[in-house]
Formats: structure tokens, C-alpha cells, sequence
């Protein structure tokens, strides 16, 4: 019962697949990929390949488009007026710029900077908050059961299991990041979005979030954007350099970080600029 | 010699900073001036009817019996028949100026729409409803089956929510505005439409806000004089139905003050005013207040 | 089940789309009264609008013509002493709330003037009536100016207020470096920086108070001659219209229509230039 319902969140269209998106495992490829904020070209030509269950770690300096690149993923920059983009964006071999909005983005969790739970909710509501928004009706005992996993998931649920009609704001910051992970975990997605998710947090929290995403990536991949180099390698299978709105560099953390093909890469990295 | 100039400063700026506090000390001497001279000018209809003045229909100059229930019913009325009128549309534009179109050219025609509707003066309203919107009501009111009058509390309402909606639409403009767009953001991400994003996120954040600028709005139906006393009917007694004519408090001042002879005539007319001002500034202290948090919460 | 996904989403599509046509068509309605009212004044009140209507008096009851002169004068003549009470004044409050802004009677002054701004308008006109009118012994235009400066007490102060706080404080320590006192450094350098913001809310306020009505029945109270005398009783326009309007006169009532066009269109006028004013003389911090 509980995975019949689970399942009508989380089945993407399985239809035809590219040889090399079953061969390589890839659940996400970018082509040519462009975008622009009116005559503001700040994506160019990106090509990229993402594999399942992975955790890649988007680089680079401010401004250099490795936000907008994450949040092309799952069409979030879309809510500026002005943005239009070129080339494709493959998510499960559908195009992502051919599909619902709506169901991509229940298809792919994101989490941003700022933790920014629903303050008009409480902890057990904004874990649920999707479910809500996409108005899929669950039981009491289905609501229970999504609250617990998805809060044992992102490392919660000791901690908040006495307080979960609580306000979702009365807790702290790195509780309240947690809280966003576990609300996008809820919907049960294939893959996870995370725009420098502990840029505003202290420390320890930083290390609780670093520790629990080494954890996702049994089950989900993972995007991290962070502009933290010593993050990047510490959480990272793959990681990708960003410069002025092109990919300058994509491999593994390991290669990149010991070895970088680019001069670019190796000033950045070894904080020569940024 | 550089002593002495100090001197002159310090006394120059000293007096500079009196005369300033001087003048604020005046500003609070006013407000303060004008709740204390309507209380003293109540005193006589206060001893003659006492809480009577509160709940009486009575309104009889040549006895003296001075009652003004049908004036509050008529001004609650009024106004809270207006605020249910203007609700649906003051949201609508709120939305539509505050989310959907929040800057280009449409945006700026219609704030520039709702300000010229905001500066159209009270007695241009009543002269425009007397001459135009009276008898449409009226052949409305003859189709319904009522007693056509055209004037009425319907009428007035129906143009006081027209003048009271440029306050609404602003504060619930500001507060839709001021929903944080990482709020906004983190909806859209978990696969919510953009009539969800509002119904869930936009709304309920903004719901206190939005019902300060009702209780502004209110305060401002409450005061209104002349478009009302232009179109209400001016008639002593409780309304029956909603079309048909009362009176609110305003318009009764402003219809009998400058007739009425005798000190308790006169006094019961400044406790009218009297309890006008403090209703008013009960609803606007309180819509008030609640925008201040609204706005210290933000932060 | 897969469809069952994709119904439901289209209906939240449906829905979403609905509720954005609703807003639009509600916002629409919204702003037909506004183009009904100022149709209906155009269109009423031009045939009235000569050069005679703005230059002579009005005519008894049953002649036909006339004009609105006394109105205008009158108007004209309570405005212009009410901005010369209340502009000095207000500016003041507004240079005590933004330089003491923590200063003892600071938010008691802020609280009344929130509070000033909604006391309702015949309010006013009773106290001033109490304060000025029976003092004098009978109605004056100057006790009508008295109560439209009170009205304009708020705006011009909150204007002011808002606007010295928004020059910066580089301009202030500037002032103060070259020896300047507190006196000096507000006159010569705060309050020129602020002059465009000052004005606007100066020219909004007088944009409010020209039609207000209620609280001049009980003061000015109006005047059928034309007349100079700030001890007596004057006409205003938006009296006139009030007057006019409720009498069974065709000819009035004309005259009412044309003096309500005249009235808005002064309004819209000073609510154009503020905007300029806004854009065009802003000074650059």
C-alpha cells in the first residue's frame, strides 16, 4: 500500500531510452546547454554528464553561472520574466524543457542557501509540504510513515521527534536546512538539487550536512553547488568548474583536485582567485 | 574669541533643538487638544442620556431625548458592507500588482489608475452616485421588488467601497510584496503551481498584513461624510433591508451641526463626533500596529 | 496510475490558470468605476467649462449661465492660508522626527501623527468649530484654512521625514567638517538635498485637502458672494459643488458638474507635477 502510493509520486516517464543513458548510467546530460537573463548570456555551451548516484560538486567564482546552472535542472530560473535558454537538458531521457514544470520539480528536490522552511507550517507540515502542494491525498498513518523516513533520512529525527507540531522556524539554522533536505526527500526523488546549502550555516552543522550527504548518495544523486573547495573534496565524487558561464572543467574530484588539466582549475583551486 | 564662538554655537543649537521639540510638544498638544475639547463639549448630552445614547432610537430635539443606535447600525453597516464588497477585488489587485505583474507597463497604468481613484474627492463621488448610479439601483431595485428609493445603504456602500478600495489594494499590494522569494522558491521546487505558491505560501504569510489594510480601509468607510450623506437617505431609524435608506454618524453631524440649537442638541452631536473619533482611532492604532510587526517580522 | 498522475495534474493547471484569469478580470471590474466617473464628468461638465464659468459669479435661481469665480477665489484664497500654517510646521515636525529620532516625545509625535491622519475629516471641522469659530463669534474662511492645515499636518511631515532620513550622512558630517552648526548644516544642506521629496508630499497634501467638503461645512461654510474677508464667511469649490448638487436646480446642478470637472482636473494636474517632481528634480546622493 505505502509503496503503491509512494510510487505515483516518483514514476517518471520510462520511455525510450538513449543506448548511452542505460549503457553509462546517466540520469541527467546537458548539450550545448545556453541560458540567458535577457541579453545577459550567462550559460554558454555547457555539455556535461551526470551519473546516478553520484555526488557532483559545481564550482567556481561568483557569478560564474554555477547557480543558474543548477537551477536550469529543475526550470526554477524560469521565474524570472526574462529567461530563455538553448540546447537540451536530457533528465531520464525526457527533455526537461518538453516536460511539466510541475512534475519535473516533484521529480528532482532542491535545497537553497537560506533554509527557508514554511514559517506558517509546522515541522510534520513542511515535511510533508509537497504532498500538499501537489494535493495527493494520504492517510494519517501514510503522512506518519513519510514524516518519519523522510526525517530519519536527512538526520532529523531524533532531535525533533518531541516537537513536530512545532513551528518549523523555531528551529535552529542547521536543524532548519535539515528540515528543507528532508521536506525535498519526502517526495521521494531521483535526484537532489543543493545551492550552497550551508553557506549560511556554522560549522558543526556544516559537518552534520556533510556527513548526511555522503549517506544520500546510496539512494539519490546529488548536485552540490558550494563555492567551499575543502567541501567539494570532501563530499564529492565528481566536480565541475565553472568560468564565466562555461564549463571549464568536469572530473573526478580526485583527478581534478590532484591533477587539473586547466589553469584556470588549478588557480581557483588553489585559491589564487575566486 | 573661539570660546565665545563655541558658546554662541552651543546657545544656537540648543535653542535650534527647543523650538524643534517646541513645535512636536504643539503636534501632541493637538491630537491631544482635540480628544479632550470633544469630551468637555459631550459633558451635557453625557449627564442628560447617560449609556441610554448608546442603545436609544430616540432622536427628538424638542424633548431633548437624544439616542443614537440607528446612526452606529447605520455607520457599522456602511462600512462593513462596503469592506465585504471591496474584499474580492482589493485581493485580486493586490495579486495582480504584487505577484503577477510586478513592474512594465501594465503594473504602472494601474497604480496610476488607483491613485487618480484615490484623489477623486468624497463630495465629487456622492454628486457622480446621485446623478448616475441612483437610478440604475433604482430600476434594480424595482425589477428585485423593493421600494425604489435609489438612495439608500446599498448605494452608499456600493460607492464607498469604490473609495475606500485605493487603501486596501496599497497595504495589501505592500504586503504581497514583501512575501520573501526564497518563501516563494522553495514552493515551486517541491512541484507547486503558481495558484498553489499563493494559496499556501503568498496568503497565509501575507494574512495578517492584508487584514491591516481591512482595518485601515475600515476606518477610513467609518469617517466618510459626504459621499454617504449625499447618498444614504438621511433617514432616523433602523434600516429593515439592505436597500433601504439610513443614516450614519457622519452624515447626521454633518446634516444637523450647523441647525441644531440648543446645548444638548449640539453636545449629543459632538458625542456622535466624540465616539467617532475613538472608533477610528481604536481600527487605525490597531491596523497600525499589526503592519509595524508585519514589517519587523520581515527582518 | 500514471494517468491518474497526469489528470490530476491538469486540473491543478486548470485550476492555476483559472485563478490568474479571475485576478485580471477582477482587476479590470476594479477599475471601471474610475473611467465611469471621469466619462460622466467630462462629459457633463465641459459644456459648462467658458472662459465666463471661470470669470464670473453665479446667477439666481432661474437665469441661466454663470459662474463659479466666488468658488474659486475662495478656494484658492483658504488654501493658500492653510499651506502657510501648516507647511512650516509640518516641516519642522518631520526635521525633529528624523534628527531626534530617539528623543523623549519622538514617538509620541510619530503616534499622533498616525493618529491625525485618521481622525475623520468632519471631526475636525467640530473641534476647529469649537476652537476658532465660536471664539470669533461666527464662521470664517481662516478657521476653514485652520482645519485643512490640520488635515495637511501628516503627509508634509511624513514626506519630510522620510526623505532627510534618506539623505546621506556623508552630506551631514560634510557640512559639520567645514565648521557648519546643527542649525546651519539642516537649512543650507539637509533641507535643499531633501526639497524634492518636501514638495512632493507638499503638493500631494494640498492635492487632498482642495476637495475636501466635510470639514469646511462648519467653519468657511460657504458664501453665495465673492468675498475677501478671511473673518467671514467664504465659498470654496468643493462647497460650491455640495450646495449645488443637492438643489433642484438644472442650472446649479450644471454648474455643479462643471465645477467638479474643474476641481479634478486641478487635482490630476498636482498629482502629475509631484510625479515630475519625483523624477525630474531628484537630486543625486
Amino acid at each position: 500500500m505505502e509503496s503503491a502510493v509512494l510510487n505515483v509520486t516518483v514514476t517518471p516517464k520510462m520511455e525510450t531510452k538513449s543506448p548511452d543513458t542505460i549503457a553509462n548510467n546517466v540520469i541527467l546530460k546537458a548539450e550545448d546547454f545556453c541560458a540567458s537573463f535577457g541579453s545577459n548570456q550567462v550559460l554558454k555551451k555547457v555539455n556535461m554528464a551526470i551519473t546516478r548516484n553520484h555526488v557532483v560538486a559545481v564550482l567556481g567564482p561568483s557569478g560564474c553561472g554555477k547557480t543558474t546552472f543548477v537551477r536550469c535542472i529543475n526550470r526554477m530560473h524560469e521565474l524570472a520574466p526574462d529567461a530563455t535558454v538553448e540546447g537540451k537538458m536530457i533528465y531520464n531521457g525526457d527533455d526537461v524543457y518538453k516536460m511539466n514544470p510541475v512534475v519535473l520539480r516533484s521529480h528532482i528536490g532542491m535545497v537553497f542557501q537560506r533554509p527557508n522552511p514554511f514559517p506558517s507550517m509546522s515541522t510534520y507540515e513542511n515535511v510533508i509540504a509537497g504532498y500538499i502542494f501537489n494535493e495527493i491525498k494520504l492517510t494519517k498513518a501514510q503522512k506518519d510513515e513519510v514524516v518519519e523516513t523522510s526525517l530519519k533520512s536527512a538526520s532529523l529525527w531524533d532531535e525533533v521527534k518531541d516537537i513536530l507540531h512545532k513551528k518549523g522556524t523555531s528551529l535552529s539554522g542547521g536543524q532548519q536546512q535539515r528540515l528543507c533536505i528532508a521536506r525535498a526527500l519526502a517526495m521521494k526523488p531521483k535526484m537532489l538539487l543543493l545551492d550552497e546549502p550551508t553557506a549560511a550555516l556554522d560549522p558543526i552543522s556544516t559537518l552534520k550536512i556533510e556527513e548526511l550527504l555522503v549517506t544520500l548518495k546510496e539512494t539519490y544523486t546529488i548536485v552540490i553547488v558550494t563555492h567551499n573547495i575543502q567541501q567539494a573534496g570532501r563530499v564529492s565524487d565528481k566536480a565541475a568548474f565553472f568560468y564565466l558561464g562555461e564549463l571549464i572543467e568536469y572530473d573526478d574530484t580526485k583527478n581534478m583536485f590532484t591533477n587539473p588539466k586547466e589553469e584556470r582549475t588549478q588557480n581557483y583551486i588553489t585559491g589564487r582567485f575566486g | 574669541m573661539m570660546a565665545a564662538k563655541s558658546n554662541f554655537f552651543n546657545a544656537e543649537e540648543r535653542t535650534f533643538r527647543l523650538s524643534l521639540s517646541a513645535i512636536a510638544l504643539i503636534l501632541i498638544l493637538i491630537l491631544v487638544g482635540i480628544f479632550c475639547t470633544l469630551l468637555s463639549a459631550s459633558i451635557p448630552s453625557i449627564q442628560a442620556s447617560g449609556w441610554k445614547f448608546l442603545f436609544s432610537s430616540a432622536w427628538d430635539p424638542v424633548t431633548n431625548d437624544f439616542g443614537s443606535l440607528p446612526f452606529l447600525v447605520g455607520t457599522l453597516l456602511t462600512s462593513l458592507l462596503a469592506l465585504l464588497m471591496v474584499l474580492p477585488f482589493s485581493l485580486a489587485i493586490g495579486l495582480f500588482l504584487g505577484e503577477y505583474y510586478t513592474e512594465g507597463r501594465v503594473s504602472q497604468t494601474f497604480k496610476s489608475v488607483i491613485e487618480l481613484l484615490a484623489g477623486i474627492p468624497s463630495v465629487i463621488y456622492g454628486f457622480w452616485g446621485l446623478f448616475v448610479l441612483v437610478p440604475i439601483i433604482r430600476s434594480i431595485e424595482t425589477s428585485v421588488g423593493v421600494i425604489p428609493y435609489g438612495i439608500g445603504l446599498f448605494t452608499a456602500s456600493f460607492v464607498l467601497a469604490i473609495m475606500i478600495m485605493p487603501y486596501a489594494v496599497s497595504i495589501t499590494r505592500q504586503v504581497i510584496t514583501m512575501v520573501p522569494r526564497h518563501l516563494k522558491e522553495a514552493a515551486y521546487s517541491l512541484g507547486a503551481t503558481r495558484y498553489e505558491v499563493i494559496q499556501k505560501v503568498v496568503l497565509p504569510f501575507s494574512r495578517s498584513g492584508i487584514f491591516a489594510g481591512i482595518l485601515l480601509a475600515l476606518g477610513r468607510a467609518l469617517g466618510e461624510t459626504m459621499a454617504v450623506t449625499m447618498l444614504i437617505g438621511n433617514t432616523h431609524s433602523i434600516p429593515h433591508n439592505i436597500f433601504a435608506p439610513a443614516n450614519t454618524m457622519p452624515s447626521v453631524i454633518a446634516n444637523e451641526f450647523t441647525e441644531a440649537v440648543g446645548t444638548i442638541y449640539t453636545s449629543a452631536l459632538i458625542e456622535m463626533a466624540l465616539l467617532l473619533f475613538i472608533v477610528t482611532a481604536i481600527v487605525n492604532f490597531i491596523g497600525r500596529q499589526i503592519i509595524k510587526q508585519f514589517a519587523y517580522d520581515d527582518k | 496510475m500514471i494517468n491518474n498522475v497526469e489528470r490530476a495534474v491538469r486540473t491543478r493547471h486548470i485550476k492555476n490558470s483559472v485563478f490568474k484569469w479571475g485576478v485580471i478580470a477582477f482587476t479590470f471590474i476594479a477599475v471601471l468605476p474610475l473611467i465611469f466617473i471621469l466619462y460622466y464628468l467630462v462629459q457633463k461638465g465641459v459644456t459648462s467649462i467658458t472662459w465666463a464659468f471661470l470669470t464670473h459669479m453665479p446667477k439666481p435661481v432661474g437665469e441661466t449661465g454663470g459662474g463659479i469665480l466666488n468658488a474659486i477665489v475662495g478656494s484658492a484664497i483658504i488654501i493658500f492660508m492653510a499651506c502657510i500654517i501648516a507647511i512650516p510646521f509640518s516641516i519642522a515636525i518631520g526635521v525633529y522626527l528624523s534628527e531626534f529620532p530617539k528623543a523623549g516625545i519622538a514617538n509620541w509625535a510619530r503616534l499622533s501623527i498616525d493618529m491625525l491622519q485618521g481622525v475623520p475629516s468632519i471631526v475636525i471641522g467640530i473641534v476647529i468649530y469649537e476652537w476658532v469659530v465660536k471664539p470669533m463669534g461666527g464662521f470664517s474662511a481662516i478657521s476653514g484654512s485652520i482645519a485643512l492645515a490640520i488635515m495637511m499636518i501628516p503627509p508634509i511631515a511624513k514626506a519630510t521625514e522620510e526623505t532627510l532620513k534618506r539623505v546621506p550622512a556623508g552630506l551631514k558630517e560634510a557640512s559639520f567638517s567645514l565648521g557648519a552648526s546643527y542649525y546651519q548644516t539642516t537649512m543650507r544642506a539637509l533641507l535643499p538635498a531633501a526639497m524634492s521629496g518636501i514638495l512632493s508630499g507638499v503638493i500631494l497634501s494640498i492635492a487632498r485637502i482642495s476637495g475636501e467638503t466635510a470639514p469646511l461645512l462648519f467653519t468657511s461654510f460657504g458664501n453665495p458672494y465673492l468675498s475677501a474677508n478671511i473673518t467671514k464667511p467664504m465659498s470654496s469649490i468643493p462647497l460650491l459643488i455640495f450646495n449645488y448638487a443637492i438643489s433642484p436646480y438644472d442650472e446649479w446642478q450644471k454648474l455643479a458638474w462643471g465645477a467638479s470637472l474643474v476641481l479634478i482636473i486641478f487635482i490630476f494636474l498636482l498629482n502629475i507635477i509631484t510625479k515630475i517632481a519625483e523624477r525630474k528634480w531628484k537630486v543625486q546622493y
